[in-house]
């Protein structure tokens, strides 16, 4: 039972009041892309065990996308930010290598 | 015999007797007993049958740890199987049955299973029933089934109810023992919300059982005053009855509230579940005592020492008139002490260890009870009842040194804290070899949404047993849940105690026979013998062994039984416990009634249920409802004596011939708007929708980026930057969302607001060849062809309420589509009926709809569409732009296997007889492929009588589609030879749309 | 190997069965196999049983991280049906569902098979059509199934309520040799006769490293060394993403948590086995009385083996409604297991980019009763190099092409 911060509201939002995304930051591609192009868009998923990065919606809530960092082995949250950020704030990317020594980056 | 005692029972009261009966027995019992106090005060020692060999057994325990004592309760209605007694408050009126047994509890034919019980070793199931193949199906299993299982199933429907609530706090203090109360205090002094929840109806756990004395006075009274100090703190709340059944994750917390248990039939609910969000967990859950694996341990009257104590000093229950303590520690001679002090024999006490002579051991022998070091307890004789002992030496193999007849065992094999809270969510245990216990590893929490601890251990949870370290312990777990300073813990007299020792098999060099006798775990009958076993067979991990004997998979998960048997089992592999391992804590804590778990959602309020505005009309008229999503729609309106399908067929050529009207407000409804609305719904739609007229409709499509149609509906374009875009009823929500989705996430920049407005607006179709002339009645704006030609719309007014009409078909007939606001919708539904009484209006359902729209070939999105099929498939390239660079799917449909000439294309099929072809049928093609299926080559999708036609129409998909026309192909019958059926136009009705165009 | 009977039982009664063998034996990892398939779940475990029963490739080691059984093979609720729509779906399920009807005498374990029949109810005109279909594809797949009425429902099934307010049942599609098996003894019973063929399963060694040269696999590391292996089979269900970037490759599977939960056990009262999707909810009744209930999976990436808790609660309340007696029962046990979900919601059984490294994952929810065909498509594809029919369509380029097999357009809840 999660609870993650509505970058938007500024509450911890229960996960009921949430609706799951799966992963953050993927680059859409169109027509003019290759079958692999789009393949990886579509299926190639990270999984990782460990640091994640995804998208929820607080759909009960403000009805905003965001974006949150989470191991997923040990559910702890680092950071949630906006849906409209392109990469994940330094300072949250900073927390996370602080925590995570071995983490290899969002990318 | 065991009995009430003359005088004591800290918690009866003896000015109020309550009467309640056990297998029809009249009995009586006081206020404040549990229902294992009174029947053990009414000398009904035996109280149920084991689950596999249903041997006899009684109460072993006090508390929630019992695995053998349980009951049904109530009946009919409110039935209650494998109810714990000794959690069970007595109440006036109680009815109690035991269970698992055949003809009756004294004389059980399920006990021939314990004659047998040397064939039938742990997991000998596996090993038989075997051959025949049919056998185990019809014989075995079924014979298995009806001697296993506990409680009869109830036969009716739960007469209570049950309610759930939410609550908040900083520190969630589970246990309201003295060191559950200390954290409290602790926690709370900071200011931070505290709630504090107690299993049983009393606070204060066993220290006052004990006998603690802190900060100088009796631990009752120093419960009394700090429960008091506590409820005067406006930051801290208290519940008893309330279990702590689970910690999910992020501070989640679960409590199952015993709201009206003890007090059926006085209008509250049975339970209410606590869902809690907690910043920070204490668990001050206490300690359980271990049985000691000796021969009979499971014999009626043999109890944990622990146990004895309780009923002697809580209920004034005597257990037994000589009571044998067996133990290998210290605090059993409390017991014994307790005994003696009310007046009854103590016999002996046999301690497994060598030296016995610290001060609790001092006071007993000064007492004048005899101590017998060294010793075990070889062999318990008796079946229903305890009649005696013997002894052996505790280092030998069990060779008789005396019998001592005693009518009741107590023993104790050290005590093991309750770890559940700290593990559910992953906290790590450590071994304590000072103690033999395993307790949490303060290094390995588990951790809460910003990685630090989420539970903090307090008391004899954390292995600190003793009242004194039990309340340091306590106040520096509940300020450090706090985030608070530390205050100073209550000082409680410190108790000398020897250690003790462990003592996993009694005596140690027992013989097979006497280890097959040796029950760790009760109910489920599984012995010292059985665990070994496991070992040999190679089932090593504590996992595999647990699984095969199901050792701790009882109703008690193992409270009593799993710290018993994992070490015999790092016995007989030769390792260390800590090497075994534990197995996995899951919650529940102790079982939760699943009505509470389901709340007042049952019923007509099982879910949310949607209403339409004119749905108490459809009530009226007596509709007959479908469910739709959450929505409640009228499938048809019958009339008379008429069953559905004569309905449908009525309302179908009622609207054909004449009106008809539909309650069309459950269609999803988005307002998009904005300077970039119109880009973005170019890339939602498969079509162009930038460039509609203002004020003109036209029919859209909707995948997903997969390519997959996933929903379809009429766009109108209300104004120069609006679009109003209609979904389908189940669509309404997640094409939203969907919109949403893209919006916030890729587009982000777009200048775009969607807004979900579906109950914003009543909709009624008016549909027919006179529902001109009905809106002409009603009088008010234009509605004729020239004013308001197909695929447009209007806003005006309609019988003098605001309307918009669309002028859109689903039916093929002209047809208009009126929005009025949500609260017009009934005013406006009964001035229709009422101004088309004379040229005969009815309403129509949504059959009526279904099989309107399949006559005119349009396609229904769940049933043409299903998930993998395309636009394309249905022949709706003309609703996907070839001009546009982009929509959602149009890449994922270049994909080899969506481009492919050999997919399944939409056409209309008619069977040679005029017989309607099977809902779900296949078109079969020759031959059977790799797998050695038949092959197929098409389906049906959609399939209906037509009342219209008066014959059997359908749409399907086929391999080759319309290019097939005029061939015939065979579709299943299942129980019955092949459907012919000539593959045909889809479009059955009016093909040049004359009717819905005029 | 000792064989299992009755008379074995009484056998071993007179020596106070101080004479049973070991199961399986535990042996230290060889320097080599011929083949090592990574996971002893029942998917691995079966696998090797049939490249030793099929093609008689014995010199093979199962290695697993923890005990063998011990992930979702241990922690489901013990479903065995084959009424899939699609084709290659139906086919692999039912080469399984055949497998288990005779899964004891082949293992001589008895891993309880209890065709007691499964039914999904059809609690929606949509529904109705949908199964409909499925009882139409079935038919010419060869999978015994029918479309049963309310009526029927009730007499197979007295406990459920048809007629409730919100979703009465409208019908059901009924398979009659559905039902369920004892999942651990799936496990245990391929692992003795795996062991009896003189395969070594090494428990408590992890896989940490793939070896390959020229793209072929030569060998793998593990905790307890390396051991070198012409061919690897990964058969680690929750884990395969892990496994599979070992090797070098990724997957198109997400791992989610999937709950389920007992009752306290009650005496008999329901003799098959229930599925709601329209509520989403399903329940049987254990040999042992206790109630068995599913529901749906969680919705985010968790490696955790534990779920949210609301999803608990929306199984309940749409069982207390299906099921009203259940009400007063308690819930004695809940958990959660890892499963591996991929794009289609359909499972994997595939070559890999990795030349001689298989893989067999993408289960989801409904992995047990696949076990059995699951391990015979599996070991063919090891044995032979190319999957036979039974996997063909299973390969993971299907996504690449668009060529989904997609079961959620049948059920809501596929397990």
């Amino acid at each position: 039972m999660l609870t993650l911060e509505c970058p938007y509201c500024a509450v911890m939002a229960d996960e009921t009041e949430l609706s799951p995304g799966y992963e953050a930051h993927l680059k859409r591609y169109g027509p003019g892309s290759s079958d692999e192009e789009f393949e990886a868009y579509m299926f190639a998923r990270k999984n990782p065990k460990g640091v994640h990065f995804e998208r929820w919606r607080h759909a009960y809530g403000c009805g905003k996308w965001f974006l949150a960092a989470r191991d997923t082995a040990t559910l702890e949250v680092f950071g949630t930010y906006t849906a409209q950020s392109a990469a994940p704030p330094q300072a949250l990317q900073d927390k996370i290598k602080a925590k995570r020594p071995d983490w290899k980056g969002y990318k | 015999m065991s009995t009430r005692l003359s005088k004591g029972g800290r918690l009866i009261d003896r000015a109020r007797a309550v009467d309640f009966t056990f297998n029809g027995k009249r009995l009586r019992g006081f206020a404040g007993d549990t229902l294992a106090a009174s029947l053990l005060a009414n000398d009904q020692m035996l109280m149920g049958r084991s689950f596999k060999y249903h041997r006899a057994r009684g109460a072993v325990a006090s508390g929630a740890e019992e695995p053998n004592a349980l009951v049904n309760l109530g009946r009919g209605a409110f039935l209650e199987p494998n109810q714990r007694a000794t959690t069970t408050e007595t109440f006036d009126g109680l009815e109690a049955q035991s269970q698992n047994h055949w003809p009756s509890l004294e004389m059980d034919i399920g006990v021939v299973n314990n004659a047998l019980a040397r064939f039938l070793p742990g997991g000998f199931y596996y090993k038989t029933f075997i051959h025949p193949r049919a056998a185990w199906k019809h014989v075995f299993e079924p014979v298995i089934r009806k001697a296993a299982g506990l409680g009869p199933a109830p036969k009716e429907m739960d007469g209570d109810r049950y309610e759930q609530a939410y609550a908040f706090c900083d520190v969630l203090i589970a246990g309201g023992g003295i060191a559950g109360l200390q954290a409290a205090l602790a926690a709370a002094s900071g200011g931070a919300r505290v709630m504090v929840l107690e299993q049983t109806p009393v606070w204060g756990g066993r220290a006052p059982v004990d006998g603690d004395v802190i900060d100088g006075m009796a631990a009752d009274l120093w419960v009394k005053k700090t429960v008091q100090a506590l409820e005067a703190m406006p930051n801290v709340t208290l519940r008893t009855r309330c279990m702590v059944a689970g910690v999910y994750d992020h501070g989640y917390v679960l409590a199952e509230d015993r709201v009206a248990d003890h007090t059926p039939g006085d209008g509250r609910p049975k339970k209410r579940l606590w869902r809690i969000r907690a910043g920070r967990i204490v668990a001050a859950t206490g300690a359980l005592e271990r049985p000691l694996s000796f021969a009979g341990n499971d014999v009626p009257g043999v109890m944990l020492a622990s146990a004895v104590r309780d009923y002697v000093v809580n209920w004034a229950v005597s257990p037994g008139d000589r009571t044998v303590v067996v133990t290998n520690n210290d605090d059993a001679y409390r017991t014994a002490i307790a005994l003696k002090q009310a007046g009854l024999a103590v016999p002996c006490i046999v301690d497994a260890r060598a030296v016995a002579n610290g001060p609790l051991p001092t006071q007993a022998r000064a007492m004048g009870i005899r101590v017998e070091t060294g010793k075990g307890i070889a062999k318990v004789k008796g079946t229903k009842r305890v009649t005696a002992v013997t002894l052996c030496m505790q280092a030998g193999e069990g060779a008789a040194l005396e019998e001592i007849a005693c009518d009741a065992v107590a023993m104790s094999g050290g005590w093991s804290p309750v770890v559940h809270l700290w593990s559910h969510c992953g906290g790590k245990l450590t071994w304590d070899d000072t103690h033999a216990m395993f307790r949490p590893d303060a290094t390995r929490p588990p951790i809460s949404h910003d990685g630090l601890a989420m539970v903090y251990p307090a008391g004899a949870a954390n292995g600190a047993l003793k009242a004194a370290q039990a309340l340091a312990d306590a106040a520096l777990a509940g300020a450090a849940a706090a985030g608070a300073g530390p205050i100073a813990a209550a000082q409680a007299e410190a108790r000398e105690e020897a250690a003790l020792e462990p003592v996993w098999i009694m005596p140690q060099g027992a013989s097979y026979k006497l280890r097959a006798k040796m029950w760790l775990d009760y109910q489920n009958d599984v012995k010292v013998s059985d665990v070994q076993l496991a070992a040999r067979e190679g089932y090593e991990s504590v996992e595999h062994t647990k699984r095969y004997t199901t050792l701790g998979m009882a109703t008690d998960q193992g409270k009593l039984s799993n710290i018993n048997g994992l070490a015999v089992l790092a016995g007989a592999l030769n390792t260390d416990i800590p090497n075994v391992g534990t197995t996995t804590f899951r919650p529940p804590y102790t079982p939760v009634t699943l009505g509470a778990l389901a709340g007042e959602a049952r019923g007509e309020i099982f879910q949310p249920l949607r209403r339409s505005p004119m749905h108490a009309w459809h009530e009226q008229a007596k509709a007959y409802f479908e469910p739709v999503g959450l929505w409640r729609r009228p499938y048809c309106f019958p009339r008379g004596g008429e069953n559905h399908a004569q309905a449908v067929e009525r309302e179908i050529l009622n609207t054909r011939q004449g009106v008809g009207l539909l309650d069309a407000s459950t269609l999803g409804k988005l307002i998009v708007k904005g300077p970039d609305a119109g880009r973005f719904l170019d890339m939602m739609y498969t079509n162009v929708m930038s460039n509609l007229g203002i004020g003109k409709c036209r029919y859209g499509l909707m995948c997903n980026e997969n390519g997959f149609l996933s929903d379809d509906g009429v766009v109108v374009r209300l104004a120069e930057d609006t679009w109003l875009c209609h979904t389908t009823t189940g669509g309404a929500d997640r094409i939203h969302a969907h919109m949403e989705d893209w919006l916030q996430c890729e587009w982000w920049d777009w200048q775009v607001y969607v807004a979900n407005v579906t109950e914003e607006y009543a909709q009624i179709a008016v549909a027919g060849p006179k529902a001109r002339a009905l809106l002409e009645k009603l009088g008010g704006m234009d509605v004729s062809a020239d004013a308001l030609p197909f695929m447009t719309f209007a806003d005006g007014t309609l019988g003098g309420l605001p309307v918009r009409a669309y002028r859109i078909s689903f039916s093929g007939e002209l047809s208009y589509e009126l929005a009025v606001p949500a609260g017009y919708g009934q005013e406006l539904w009964d001035k229709l009926m009422a101004a088309g009484a004379d040229l005969g209006v009815m309403p129509y359902g949504t059959e009526a709809m279904h099989i309107m729209r399949a006559e005119k070939g349009f396609i229904m999105i769940g049933d043409e569409t299903d998930g993998t099929v395309i636009p394309q498939d249905l022949n709706l390239g003309w609703a996907i732009s070839k001009k546009k660079a982009d929509y959602l799917g149009k890449r994922g449909q270049e994909r080899s296997y969506l481009a492919s000439p050999d997919r399944w294309t939409l056409a209309g099929f008619e069977t040679l007889d005029g017989s309607v072809i099977p809902d779900g049928a296949y078109i079969i093609a020759a031959g059977v492929n790799a797998n050695g299926q038949g092959n197929t080559q098409g389906r049906v999708t959609s399939t209906y009588y037509s009342p219209t036609l008066k014959k059997g129409i359908a749409m399907g998909l086929i391999k080759g589609g319309m290019a097939r026309a005029g061939e015939v192909v065979e579709f299943t019958k299942l129980g019955g030879s092949p459907v012919k059926a000539r593959i045909v136009d889809p479009v059955f009705y009016d093909k040049q749309g004359a009717k819905q165009n005029g | 190997m000792k064989r299992y009977s009755a008379f074995a039982l009484a056998r071993e009664a007179l020596s106070n069965h101080m004479g049973w063998e070991r199961a399986w034996a535990a042996p230290q990892p060889k320097a080599a196999y011929d083949a090592i398939i990574i996971g002893a779940g029942g998917h691995g475990l079966a696998t090797a049983y049939y490249l030793g029963k099929n093609f008689g490739i014995t010199n093979v080691a199962i290695l697993e991280k923890g005990w063998l059984g011990g992930g979702n093979t241990g922690r489901n609720t013990t479903i065995i049906r084959s009424n899939y729509l699609q084709d290659s779906s139906a086919a692999i399920y039912e080469k399984a569902r055949s497998l288990y009807e005779t899964l004891s005498q082949d293992l001589n374990y008895n891993a309880m098979f209890s065709p007691r029949g499964v039914m999904m109810l059809a609690q929606t005109h949509h529904e109705v059509r949908g199964y409909q279909r499925t009882a139409h594809a079935n038919a010419l797949q060869g999978v015994v199934t029918e479309f049963i009425s309310p009526q029927r429902v009730k007499e197979l099934c007295p406990i459920l309520n048809i007629d409730g307010p919100r979703y009465p049942v409208l019908g059901a599609l009924w398979q009659a040799r559905g039902g369920t098996g004892r999942h651990d003894a799936v496990a245990w019973g391929y692992a003795r006769a795996c062991s009896a063929m003189g395969m070594d399963i090494i428990q408590n060694c992890e896989v940490k490293g793939i070896t390959s040269a020229n793209g072929v696999v030569t060998g793998v590391e593990t905790t307890k060394g390396y051991i070198g292996t012409k061919k690897i089979g990964i058969v680690v269900a929750g884990h395969s993403g892990q496994v599979a970037d070992m090797a070098g490759f990724r997957l198109p599977v997400e791992a989610v948590a999937l709950q389920a939960l007992v009752s306290e056990p009650i005496k008999p009262c329901m003799d098959v086995v229930v599925m709601a999707n329209t509520v989403h909810g399903y329940m049987s009744q254990s040999d042992k009385g206790e109630m068995v209930i599913g529901g749906g999976t969680d919705g985010f990436n968790n490696f955790t083996q534990r779920g949210s808790f609301h999803h608990i609660e929306e199984t309940l309340r749409a069982l207390i409604e299906t099921f009203p007696i259940i009400s007063r029962l308690k819930m004695l046990r809940q958990w959660g297991g890892i499963v591996d979900m991929t794009g289609d919601r359909s499972p994997i059984i595939s070559k890999t980019p990795v030349g001689n490294c298989f893989i067999n994952c993408g289960w989801g929810t409904g992995g047990f009763k696949a076990i059995p065909g699951s391990g015979w498509a599996m070991a063919e594809l090891m044995a032979k190099g190319e999957p036979g029919p039974l996997a063909a369509e299973f390969d993971m380029w299907r996504f690449k092409e668009g060529r989904f097999i997609d079961e959620s357009v049948a059920a809501g809840v596929a397990h």
